[in-house]
């Protein structure tokens, strides 16, 4: 075994676990105010009517009143044209439109926008993202994910991972280690950063930060945030401020692969960036911000192109507005 | 009296909405068929110790039961709620919920019979409820089909205590009222074409549609008080190869015992006339009977559920029972069904039920816990 092998051994030992290690969630509360801790529970949304009720009358009667284990729930959403902010807010969520977070800087689209503006508008030391299109939502999806953060002071971030499917359906699949994973990060990862591989999912929209993390890093606004995250905390604290749990099946709405192409292109874009700064690769020439795909109809190929440039929010931290407002 | 307070519950009620809903939300996602409801019966086991009940526990037939203990102790209440669902454990259990409605396989029948035993001891604490009597609350097991209701005649062949009065919780509909059973049989005839026999062009297919129409017949002659239903026929093979096995599905019901016999030995000789050892195997297996019976409609059980929700605005549809209750009344319990909320598309995949009458539904099963708790019944009043 390489001395890398050895490592990614040992820090999957000490920082992977499963959603079970932390089924008492009564302890978990306990743990949670003898630290002093608050955490915020943030979805982004953009039309999700069909899922985010049942996501906020989960985590609501769960987390908050059953268990006070997060002390506020939001709802972030890029402008959805459906209900889903009006069944949000039924249900007890506190629901914000992302444009009217710090109006002064604008409005950007993609959900790394919403993420970043969370950062602003809620209260908790610990922020914990969970996507809205969650079929088989339960309350695990953000206890088990805050709970090291609770239990280890040295743990910053902790990333959600679930089973691999045996097999897939057309329509529905339990979330293995994400088809862009597998086939773009993690080939990418092991040329560049061989210890992030031990991470199962690094692209999961289920995560806990603490804000004195989440405060220091730059958001790209689109495809790219979760990979920038990843990368920018492993080369300023090492893999150990990294934690993960096993959340068993996570059950959504399948991808195209079409979708997964426009995906990895703003991803890789990030990636580049990341290491052209870093010096890892120099002279890299401008790169295109043009994704070119085909849809073929018989033997008749049309041309689609789609703009893909992934802006990045400066980390908040440096906002004057932030400072003030979280007395920072 | 009972129904007057249930108005003040309903709307005290209202803010155990995100409880009562993530309860339903959690139960219909646990697949729970007939016989493999352990997952279902574990979340119950789980909100009993949450609620502080004692003795909770699963029992052989698997039933989850909890008990909140009362002020005297001597009189023992018993609310139940079948946990078993008509669907396969490999089908999609997820629940949509919209701002007024829930929908998912089971969510009605009976996701919300369960998320209202597991929300009840937080109902009754916040409604300042104190019973004299203990409150049993039990999850049961195995009420479909071949199940038979197997997990409540466990429970009450059983039990060591005596049970004064029971109350039977089905998420739909909203005003139904039971307070007595019809006879049952239920049956399950299988055609089968021995090997070396010529299946001709449509194998069993031809000779079930001939018992099913024999079996029509006998239902319209059956007469007014008694019904003759066929539930399924099943002939599985492929486009282009005869079946040569397949099951008919049937069920009697009258409220006299007698024409269930009479009507199931009419189909029993039916079946017999099929037979042939040479050309044609045809059996009929008996699968599960209920006795006829019930509470008077003058019963002050029945009375007071009348006047329940009636003060509650809620129409009431008295109707007969074959589900939960028949045990109970077989043991001369006095008990009753009620439904919990207006919903459709019962065992569709699209089942779906109202929010906002859940509280109309949870008021009413309070109301009539506090008037068994306060009132010495008998069966035979």
């Amino acid at each position: 075994m390489s001395d890398i092998d050895i490592r990614l051994d040992q820090w999957l030992k000490t920082n992977t676990y499963h959603h079970s290690d932390f089924w008492d969630i009564q302890e978990l509360v306990k743990a949670k105010e003898a630290a002093g801790l608050t955490i915020s529970l943030c979805i982004p949304t953009l039309n999700e009517e069909a899922t985010i009720g049942k996501e906020v009358i989960v985590f609501k009667s769960e987390l908050m009143d059953r268990y006070p284990l997060i002390d506020e729930l939001a709802v972030i959403d890029s402008g959805s044209t459906d209900r889903t902010l009006e069944i949000a807010a039924s249900f007890g969520a506190d629901t914000y439109l992302s444009s009217d977070i710090l109006r002064e800087h604008g409005d950007k689209p993609g959900k790394g926008e919403n993420l970043w503006k969370a950062i602003y508008q809620l209260k908790g030391d610990i922020i914990c993202y969970v996507d809205a299109d969650i079929k088989n939502i339960h309350p695990r999806f953000a206890s088990a994910l805050v709970a090291p953060l609770i239990y280890r002071p040295k743990v910053e971030y902790v990333k959600a991972f679930y089973d691999r499917p045996l097999a897939l359906s057309d329509e529905l699949r339990p979330s293995g280690g994400g088809r862009v994973t597998e086939i773009m990060v993690r080939p990418l990862f092991s040329m560049f950063f061989p210890e992030l591989t031990a991470l199962m999912q690094p692209l999961s929209g289920e995560y806990a930060v603490r804000r004195s993390v989440l405060e220091t890093l730059h958001f790209p606004i689109g495809y790219g945030v979760e990979t920038s995250h990843v990368i920018d905390l492993y080369q300023d604290r090492g893999l150990d401020a990294f934690a993960q749990v096993d959340l068993d099946k996570r059950v959504h709405r399948n991808q195209s692969t079409v979708d997964l192409g426009k995906m990895s292109f703003g991803i890789l874009q990030t990636f580049l960036n990341r290491i052209q700064a870093n010096g890892m690769v120099s002279d890299l020439p401008d790169l295109h911000g043009q994704f070119r795909q085909f849809l073929a109809e018989g033997h008749r190929y049309e041309l689609t192109r789609k703009e893909i440039v992934e802006e990045e929010r400066p980390p908040m931290i440096s906002l004057p507005e932030y400072l003030k407002k979280h007395g920072r | 009296m009972s129904g007057k307070r249930a108005l003040i519950y309903r709307e005290k009620l209202k803010s155990l909405r995100e409880v009562l809903f993530a309860n339903m939300v959690m139960a219909a996602e646990l697949p729970a068929p007939t016989g493999k409801e352990d997952r279902l019966t574990d979340f119950l086991c789980h909100r009993f110790t949450e609620g502080g009940l004692d003795n909770i526990s699963l029992d052989e037939s698997g039933n989850a039961a909890g008990v909140m203990s009362g002020q005297s102790m001597q009189r023992n209440i018993l609310v139940a709620a079948h946990t078993d669902k008509v669907w396969n454990e490999t089908d999609d259990h997820t629940v949509s919920v919209d701002a007024g409605s829930m929908s998912g396989r089971g969510i009605a029948d009976n996701s919300l019979g369960v998320a209202v035993l597991a929300t009840l001891p937080l109902a009754l604490e916040l409604l300042g409820v104190s019973l004299k009597s203990n409150l049993i609350l039990l999850g049961t097991t195995s009420s479909f089909g071949r199940g038979n209701l197997h997990g409540i005649r466990f429970f009450l062949d059983n039990t060591e205590r005596a049970i004064d009065a029971a109350l039977c919780v089905e998420g739909m509909q909203l005003g139904r009222l039971s307070f007595e059973c019809l006879g049952m049989a239920r049956g399950k005839i299988t055609i089968e074409i021995p090997d070396g026999a010529d299946p001709g062009m449509t194998g069993v297919i031809d000779v079930l549609s001939r018992v099913g129409a024999e079996l029509v017949k006998i239902g319209e002659e059956a007469g007014d008080l008694s019904q003759l239903l066929v539930g399924s026929i099943e002939a599985v093979s492929g486009y282009n190869v005869p079946p040569v096995q397949g099951c008919l599905r049937f069920e009697i019901r009258s409220s006299d015992e007698a024409r269930v016999s009479d009507l199931e030995k009419h189909i029993i000789d039916l079946v017999t006339r099929f037979d042939s050892p040479s050309a044609l195997s045809a059996q009929v297996e008996m699968l599960a009977h209920r006795h006829p019976g019930g509470l008077d409609s003058s019963h002050r059980l029945v009375v007071e559920a009348r006047s329940v929700l009636e003060v509650l605005g809620i129409g009431v549809r008295e109707t007969p029972s074959i589900s939960e209750l028949a045990p109970l009344l077989g043991h001369q319990i006095p008990a009753l069904t009620l439904g919990v909320t207006r919903g459709e598309h019962r065992h569709l995949q699209n089942e779906s039920i109202e929010l906002d009458p859940v509280f109309d539904g949870l008021a009413q099963i309070v109301a009539m816990i506090e008037f068994m708790d306060s009132n010495e019944l008998s069966f035979d009043e």
